[in-house]
């Protein structure tokens, strides 16, 4: 079913993002102040299910790549945002119909809003990944064959670029290093798709369920209830853990914020590692969740999403974990995202704890 | 014997204290001229329990003054807001997110211009003098008297801000103030904007007030350094105020909370100050005010120092009483309750008056207020601990109750038991809390560097930064065992060689005021 998004419904749909970011995808606010400013420029976006997509669309997707500690600074001007759109549109010899986002999380959920408004284009009820991982390619079409190129990428001063690669791990590999020399802070846009290939390799649902989550953590304030609670509801996932953070570790190398969270519980402590996202969380070296499984830290009381760059000592936070989409855990998607990828020892556990066992690929 | 004095909009509240005991407590309005209302506290004091001049060790003053002037948008310098970033930021402006009533109360005016750096310190564009100096006229030409100039990454090299506010300088002349947000804040370019543009338009006001506040104490023939709170409790000098003001932010409601904790025993509570002008609710963890995790609004805007989580309400004894609608506010007589309120003669309808036609207070004439419909009188009452109450509810973080202790003059306005959390608690000399609580100030000192931290040598550098902070709260005057690290922050800076860090330190302790008794 399509519905609009209005200025309106960009604080629920921002809050909700930021959640399904699991510490990753940057401060929801900047993304939701230049959503917010597309659509006053510009005027409302309509959202497209997948059912109703027609099967000759043409599909690109938008996101901001790089670190996320950059754009709280650099904040992005609109231009850089659509001319990726527009030179992969020359350079398709074909009209962009309908905009994606690649990811669900942070400004890569209100960042394609700006797009779509900007460029007057509908904008899909879906994403990439259903969550928010650190890599382009780490998207569900990846797995369906779909190429992330010809991708285009942007910076604020004017530089565009056309990557036309072998697959989609060099477009990562390649438009990473332009990214850092551009500022650690670019658009890009990417992953072509017809009707047909982003009916079956997308995530549907997603702006919708950002917006549930952000209603359901407002609505839990106002009526007194606990919103974690409700945000485990939603994603019917489970509460691993509450304390408080005692201790975070930061390193940036390679254009990610990669890093080390200790939380304090009553009687233990639960460290979380992330690279822009939560990826593993275990308590006195035992293995409670991994990527792909989503791991999320609220503030205790209020339920409100801390990304890795806002957890901060002293905060008391809780921590949730919840199932991804079932398409991560086939192995070939664990190769891609699981926690062997980015280079840790430990099978796979899913938000519920059960331990998946791969055989070596790779 | 040291003394602590609390200007607020309405009321000045002023302390003698030996040690942690209050020796005298005194209370009046707070007078148009900021020097006149310190040397009535003053002789106040001095009538109460007499003392000399040189026994005096120190005074700490508090004072609302500058959220009062934000909340009110009066006394505010036409300020201009100049970003060095282009081509970046253009699609968020600064004063993006500022409320509407708030930019034409600064005649604010945004700029954008060359400048800036990226992450790693390499500059997004060079500066274009001439650009500057076009904006420069054109803010002389609209009668800025105060600008504030920020650039992306500043935390990390502030060399284009410093270089921009030359520019400024010299083309608007040296009248003109220059606030430069890497002193201000930290990493978070809009939060840190919006701070040094709040400070910016408190700049004048800042000079004002320091004057008067030292004339005055030094015309009582006290030599004693005098300090001011800032918004976590601790103390800073003149010099220091006059250049950021916004450090003083929410010293009133840090104070009010503090002295609260000291006075009503209640180590964990909602405190419910209620001044002329506002009533602040915050939260009370173990003694200490409970900080906002994150950013912080401030009258509508959103800013990231570190702040107590207070929720303010334009409501106070002061405040201006609609007889249609039973309202009250946002607008007060503020200090001039004492001439214009009915109970003192005057010919607007209180708060204060309200509360006193209700029996609830003995100020001024009751005979001027008998008059009162008392069905008005209800009707506002009512609505006050309405919206009293919900703000409490706002501010609590779960159904469970928590007591309620009453603390300011104003408190008069509200009930003995709030709807929700049962009896009211009122300290004693719960009038002068915000001055018990700026007396009992304390000191700290920051470290904010980039550190080069080599493999394996984090933990030693992490102390060593600790005990250089420890050192300097020491040095600034606290006494050595009651000295602990309150904030504590690193951001590693990527790309740049050796690992570097910038950490951030603070430590605070109690003055030492060595002679005292």
């Amino acid at each position: 079913m399509s519905w609009t998004i209005t200025p309106t419904e960009i604080t629920d749909l921002a809050r909700g993002a930021a959640v399904l970011g699991t510490g990753g995808g940057g401060d929801p606010y900047i993304g939701a102040l230049l959503a917010t400013a597309a659509l006053r420029k510009y005027g409302d976006v309509s959202v497209v299910s997948l059912d109703e997509l027609p099967a000759d669309a043409v599909v690109l997707t938008v996101a901001m790549m790089g670190a996320p500690t950059v754009m709280v600074e650099k904040l992005p001007s609109l231009d850089e945002v659509i001319s990726p759109v527009l030179a992969l549109g020359t350079h398709l010899g074909r009209p962009v119909t309908h905009i994606a986002c690649a990811e669900i999380g942070g400004v890569n959920s209100t960042i394609p809003i700006a797009a779509a408004a900007a460029l007057g284009l509908p904008l899909l009820d879906a994403d990439g990944m259903g969550r928010a991982f650190p890599e382009l390619q780490m998207v569900l079409p990846t797995l369906y064959g779909i190429n992330a190129s010809p991708l285009a990428f942007s910076d604020e001063k004017g530089n565009v670029g056309v990557l036309q690669t072998i697959s989609n791990n060099w477009t990562e590999r390649i438009a990473r290093v332009a990214c850092v020399e551009m500022g650690c802070s670019v658009m890009i846009s990417g992953f072509p798709m017809s009707g047909v290939q982003a009916r079956e390799s997308l995530v549907p649902g997603s702006l919708t369920q950002c917006v549930e989550i952000g209603r359901g953590i407002t609505a839990a304030r106002e009526e007194k209830s606990d919103p974690v609670e409700r945000i485990v509801d939603l994603l019917r996932g489970r509460e691993l853990f509450a304390g408080k953070v005692v201790d975070v570790q930061r390193n940036t190398t390679s254009g990610f914020a990669r890093g080390r969270a200790r939380i304090e519980g009553t009687d233990t402590t639960l460290t979380l590692s992330f690279q822009n996202e939560h990826l593993i969380a275990e308590t006195d070296g035992r293995t409670l969740v991994t990527t792909p499984d989503l791991i999320m830290v609220v503030e205790h009381d209020s339920g409100e999403p801390i990304t890795t760059e806002g957890l901060r000592y002293g905060q008391r936070v809780r921590v949730i974990s919840a199932p991804s989409d079932p398409r991560w855990h086939s192995t070939e998607a664990l190769a891609m995202v699981g926690p062997g990828y980015f280079g840790y020892d430990v099978p796979p556990h899913g938000f519920d704890g059960t331990v998946t066992h791969v055989e070596a690929v790779l | 014997m040291h003394i602590g004095i609390d200007v607020g909009g309405t009321n000045t509240d002023a302390v003698l204290m030996d040690g942690t005991r209050t020796l005298v407590g005194v209370k009046h309005s707070t007078t148009p001229d900021v020097t006149d209302g310190i040397v009535r506290a003053l002789e106040n004091l001095r009538a109460g329990h007499h003392f000399e001049g040189n026994q005096i060790e120190a005074v700490m003053i508090g004072t609302t003054h500058f959220i009062n002037a934000l909340v009110q948008a009066k006394g505010l310098a036409p300020t201009a807001a100049l970003r060095l970033g282009l081509p970046a930021t253009k699609a968020l402006p600064p004063l993006v997110d500022w409320p509407e009533t708030l930019i034409e109360a600064l005649d604010a005016r945004s700029y954008l211009a060359h400048g800036g750096y990226e992450f790693d310190g390499r500059p997004i564009s060079p500066l274009n003098p001439a650009e500057l100096r076009e904006h420069a006229a054109d803010m002389k030409a609209h009668g800025i008297r105060s600008v504030a100039i920020s650039a992306v990454f500043s935390p990390v090299n502030h060399d284009l801000e410093v270089q921009a506010a030359a520019i400024i300088a010299e083309e608007m002349g040296p009248d003109v103030a220059i606030s430069l947000s890497h002193e201000i804040g930290r990493i978070g370019l809009l939060e840190r904007e919006n701070a040094t543009i709040i400070n910016a338009a408190l700049r004048e006001l800042a000079a004002e007030i320091i004057d008067g506040l030292s004339a005055a104490v030094r015309k009582q023939g006290i030599e004693a350094p005098i300090f001011l709170s800032q918004n976590d409790g601790t103390l800073m000098d003149e010099d220091y105020v006059r250049l950021y003001p916004v450090a003083t932010f929410a010293s009133g409601p840090t104070n009010s909370m503090r002295g609260a904790a000291l006075t009503s025993g209640l180590g964990s509570c909602a405190v419910v100050d209620v001044g002329g002008t506002t009533t602040d609710i915050g939260l009370l963890i173990n003694g200490f005010p409970r900080e906002t995790a994150n950013e912080v609004k401030v009258a509508g805007i959103r800013t990231n120092f570190r702040m107590p989580d207070v929720l303010s309400l334009a409501i106070g004894g002061g405040s201006i009483v609609n007889t249609e609608t039973g309202e009250v506010g946002p607008e007060s007589v503020g200090y001039k309750l004492t001439t214009e309120a009915l109970v003192f003669g005057g010919s607007t309808l209180t708060a204060t008056d309200i509360a006193v036609a209700a029996g609830r207070a003995d100020i001024g004439d009751p005979s001027k207020v008998a008059h009162l419909d008392p069905a008005l009188v209800q009707r506002v009452l009512d609505r006050i601990t309405d919206r009293i109450t919900e703000a409490v509810d706002r501010m609590r973080t779960s159904p469970e109750p928590i007591p309620v202790v009453a603390v300011g003059g104003g408190s008069i306005l509200l009930p003995d038991e709030l709807p929700l959390f049962g009896a009211v608690h009122l300290p004693e000399n719960y009038a002068v809390a915000n001055a018990i609580g700026a007396s009992i100030a304390q000191v700290g000192g920051e470290i904010d560097k980039v550190y080069s931290i080599e493999p394996g040598r984090r933990e030693e550098t992490l102390a060593e930064v600790r005990a250089e902070a420890v050192d300097k709260a020491i040095s600034a005057g606290a006494s050595p065992q009651s000295v602990v690290i309150v904030d504590f922050d690193e951001v590693p800076i990527p790309y740049l060689p050796g690992n570097a860090t910038r950490i951030r330190a603070k430590a605070v302790g109690d003055l030492d005021m060595g002679g005292t008794l």
